[in-house]
């Protein structure tokens, strides 16, 4: 028995206090991991603001990505590019025309919307040809399409464009400026500058947060936390829906025999058109949250091929058709794979006074604290990072296909035949 | 039954629209080239150095691409760490050329790690073809024989424990590898763009074309060359030896090719040997070409290099060299129209087209090899 089976036997089967426990282990390192570092309570819980937000951003990606694949089996490598997508698309129409690129002004409602349908759009553009592709040709045809998203954004060509006279464009290499997000629209009287005051109920907000000792910024930082976590919870729920509906068990039937469902006369090449532009819309409006919480502009270097694999390191963690193991995955991942090395190294960094980085590899084999210093540099930490990334998927791909949570594969009856009772039972 | 046949002209178009769509927007730019050449706004230099461009870049793409056709074949499945062995070919392949053409010269620290963190004058250490044959000749076998003995090692770890697992498993796993050999070439490597050759030391002649020429320098016919050579060298290997016709065997039906005894292991053994072996020569001859060696030149090839065998028929090793040239001439030729940051997508984006219009490739179904 694996140890991630005794803890889930320990804890319960229950999903939510499975998931509640890992939390509050996965809390309990990084707060270790601060008071190691020498961090104030402040200091604290702005780490533990930052493992929350990435944990949620990656989980709502992971759930979407389930309904591609886990669900409807469709191998979909293009996430970025759909991402991509939808945050280019909602911070065109919100921008405030006065910006550069400038935008269109819209109320953000419309732009998200807008972003979120967008992403839909061209996810079922897509959708609609490649289907007929066996599944490696999908992944191919994904693939390229991302990347083509990401090389006409950063274009010259698309840097500013004018449609109907008024002027919008992707900024090219320099980015395109997002609107505000929502939590400084509530707790900020001019929301777009960074020098406003609060709004009444940002100046209580911050007043509260004061006396515990947190800062403004820390603050405002946990409150786009919760909402990001809400989200994650209207995902969670969505996918529940979706999986016991109709629709969802047609799909599921999809992904184990195609042909089965075809002859039960399901229009097969429709149903998975539809799940994968909502599949698609879902990572449309998890890049939309997550951005427009980062920081106020975005690049499209940031939807690399990278960041497609990021999300399937996630899911395939948490085992892909399991909804809490998307949610598990994404959090473990987050904190572990992605945010974990950095605290290690700082702490490494504190604690062994590590000199500057040698030149070279031959350098750094001259003496152990050399090596530290080459080993734990950002560039090569960095690197190592996705080495690691590499290893794990390949080792859970091979050893652990069905992921941390063991063989939860959504099933696609109403009732598990593979429990049916013995013969004997009764 | 009458009606299908009285609308068979209809249902033909019906079904081939996009095939039909296709060749009628390629003979649309054809058109165009054709008046541009005429009027002289493409002047027959720039229009000859293009389709050169071309040639070069799509035998390199063409030769990455047959280690590619031969796995996708034999093992059915996309092996994305593909475009990683071109680089880590290239980077052994460039190790070995350095050390011996720069020995005495630099620091053997430098040699090793091409240059990178540790500046070397590409000028005094004055590699080219002409210069320094022999320490390019030993640092190609090295680069093929050294991709081709990791293309196996990597087989043994990572897709022999998996083949009975599904083409997408194998994928996945395919592109952790892709990440962790890219990303410990940049640990010990660190990144960064290498210069390799001797731009002033290569010869060069000019082929005038109408009022203006086309340079063609001794890198590029040395790739065009050698990538021939190998290309056809593979084909007399599959066409006449008993390995080939194993392989042919195996990739058409590989329960079929066991019962008439032939050992699939092995053949699998020797399908990434020469596949490896071909991506490694490919690498170090593309960096040759290029003069400039970077971690990220081989995955940025890939999607690429995935376009010209799947124009060609995957599976099919003549399709891949005929699709890295088509992928290469078109992509070049993309950029009388294009702006250069677009060559890229514009390359994907007729993948992707042949793709949907025609998944068997355009030469065909040929799935053997």
């Amino acid at each position: 028995m694996s140890a991630v089976a005794r803890a889930r036997e320990w804890v319960g089967v229950s999903d939510v206090r499975l998931l509640l426990a890992v939390s509050i282990g996965l809390y309990a390192l990084f707060t270790f991991f601060s008071v190691a570092l020498g961090f104030d309570l402040n200091g604290t819980v702005n780490t533990l603001q930052r493992i929350t937000f990435l944990s949620a951003v990656y989980a709502m990606l992971a759930l979407a990505l389930n309904l591609q694949w886990g669900y409807a089996g469709l191998f979909n490598i293009g996430v970025a590019g759909f991402m991509a997508v939808g945050i280019y698309t909602m911070g065109m129409l919100s921008a405030s025309p006065q910006a550069s690129p400038g935008g269109l002004g819209l109320p953000l409602p419309l732009g998200i919307l807008g972003g979120v349908l967008a992403a839909a759009l061209v996810g079922a553009l897509i959708a609609i040809p490649a289907l007929r592709l066996k599944g490696d040709y999908l992944a191919i045809v994904t693939l390229a399409f991302a990347e083509i998203i990401r090389l006409s954004f950063r274009s010259r060509a698309m840097e500013e464009f004018t449609i109907a006279g008024t002027t919008i464009g992707t900024g090219g290499a320099d980015g395109l400026t997002l609107p505000a997000d929502p939590i400084r629209r509530l707790f900020y009287e001019e929301p777009g500058s960074l020098v406003s005051d609060p709004s009444r109920l940002g100046l209580e907000y911050f007043a509260g947060a004061k006396m515990l000792g947190i800062e403004e910024n820390v603050a405002q930082g946990w409150a786009y936390a919760v909402l990001l976590l809400i989200f994650v919870a209207l995902f969670y729920w969505l996918l529940v829906r979706i999986g016991n509906s109709p629709f969802g068990r047609v799909l599921k039937a999809i992904r184990e025999d195609e042909t089965v469902a075809q002859a039960l006369g399901k229009d097969v090449r429709l149903f998975k058109i539809k799940a994968f532009a909502l599949g698609a819309g879902l990572m449309g409006l998890a890049s939309i949250l997550w951005f427009m919480g980062e920081g106020s502009f975005v690049i499209a270097d940031t939807f690399e091929p990278i960041l497609t694999f990021y999300v399937f390191v996630a899911l395939i963690i948490g085992g892909s058709g399991s909804n809490t193991g998307s949610v598990l995955g994404g959090a473990v991942f987050a904190s572990l794979l992605f945010e974990g090395p950095n605290f290690v190294r700082r702490i490494i960094d504190n604690t062994f006074e590590v000199g500057s980085q040698p030149d070279t590899i031959f350098a750094a084999f001259g003496s152990p604290d050399a090596l530290l210093a080459y080993v734990f540099s950002d560039f090569n930490l960095a690197a190592l990072r996705i080495v690691l990334l590499g290893v794990v998927l390949i080792y859970l791909i091979q050893r652990r296909p069905e992921g941390l949570l063991g063989n939860r594969k959504e099933i696609a009856s109403t009732v598990d035949l593979s429990e049916r009772p013995q013969e004997g039972d009764q | 039954m009458a009606s299908v046949e009285s609308s068979s002209g209809r249902t033909f178009l019906r079904e081939n629209l996009g095939t039909v769509l296709f060749f009628v927007v390629g003979a649309l730019f054809l058109l165009d080239l054709v008046r541009r050449l005429a009027t002289g706004i493409v002047s027959g230099g720039r229009f000859g150095t293009l389709l050169w461009d071309g040639i070069i870049f799509g035998m390199a793409i063409g030769l990455a691409g047959i280690g590619l056709a031969l796995t996708y074949s034999i093992l059915s499945f996309a092996n994305f760490a593909h475009g990683d062995m071109v680089t880590v070919g290239a980077f052994a392949g460039w190790m070995v050329t350095f050390i011996i053409a720069g020995a005495g010269k630099f620091s053997w620290q430098a040699l090793v790690l091409i240059g990178g963190p540790i500046s070397v004058s590409t000028h005094d250490l004055g590699i080219s073809v002409v210069n320094t044959p022999l320490a390019l000749l030993v640092g190609l076998l090295v680069a093929t024989a050294f991709t081709a003995v990791l293309a196996v090692i990597i087989d043994r770890i990572v897709f022999r424990p998996m083949r009975d697992q599904s083409g997408i498993a194998l994928l996945i796993a395919s592109v952790g590898v892709a990440l962790a050999l890219r990303h410990l070439l940049q640990f010990f490597f660190q990144t960064g763009n290498r210069g390799l050759t001797a731009g002033q030391l290569t010869p060069s002649m000019t082929v005038p074309i109408g009022a203006s020429a086309v340079t063609v320098n001794a890198h590029e016919i040395t790739l065009v060359v050698l990538a021939g050579l190998l290309m056809v060298a593979t084909h007399v290997l599959l066409q006449y030896t008993k390995l080939g016709t194993a392989m042919r065997a195996m990739a058409d039906n590989e329960d079929l090719a066991q019962v008439t005894g032939i050992s699939t292991e092995r053949v699998v053994l020797l399908t990434w040997l020469l596949g490896g072996g071909l991506t490694g020569a490919a690498g170090f001859l593309f960096a040759l070409d290029q003069g400039t060696l970077t971690t990220t030149f081989g995955w940025q090839l890939l999607l690429l290099i995935f376009a010209a065998v799947i124009l060609g028929g995957i599976g099919s090793v003549y399709g891949a060299i005929a699709g890295g040239l088509i992928i290469g001439v078109a992509s070049r030729l993309s950029l009388l129209w294009l702006p250069g940051e677009l060559f890229v997508a514009a390359a994907f984006v007729v993948m992707i087209a042949v793709l949907i219009i025609r998944p068997k490739g355009l030469l065909g179904g040929v799935t053997s090899v």
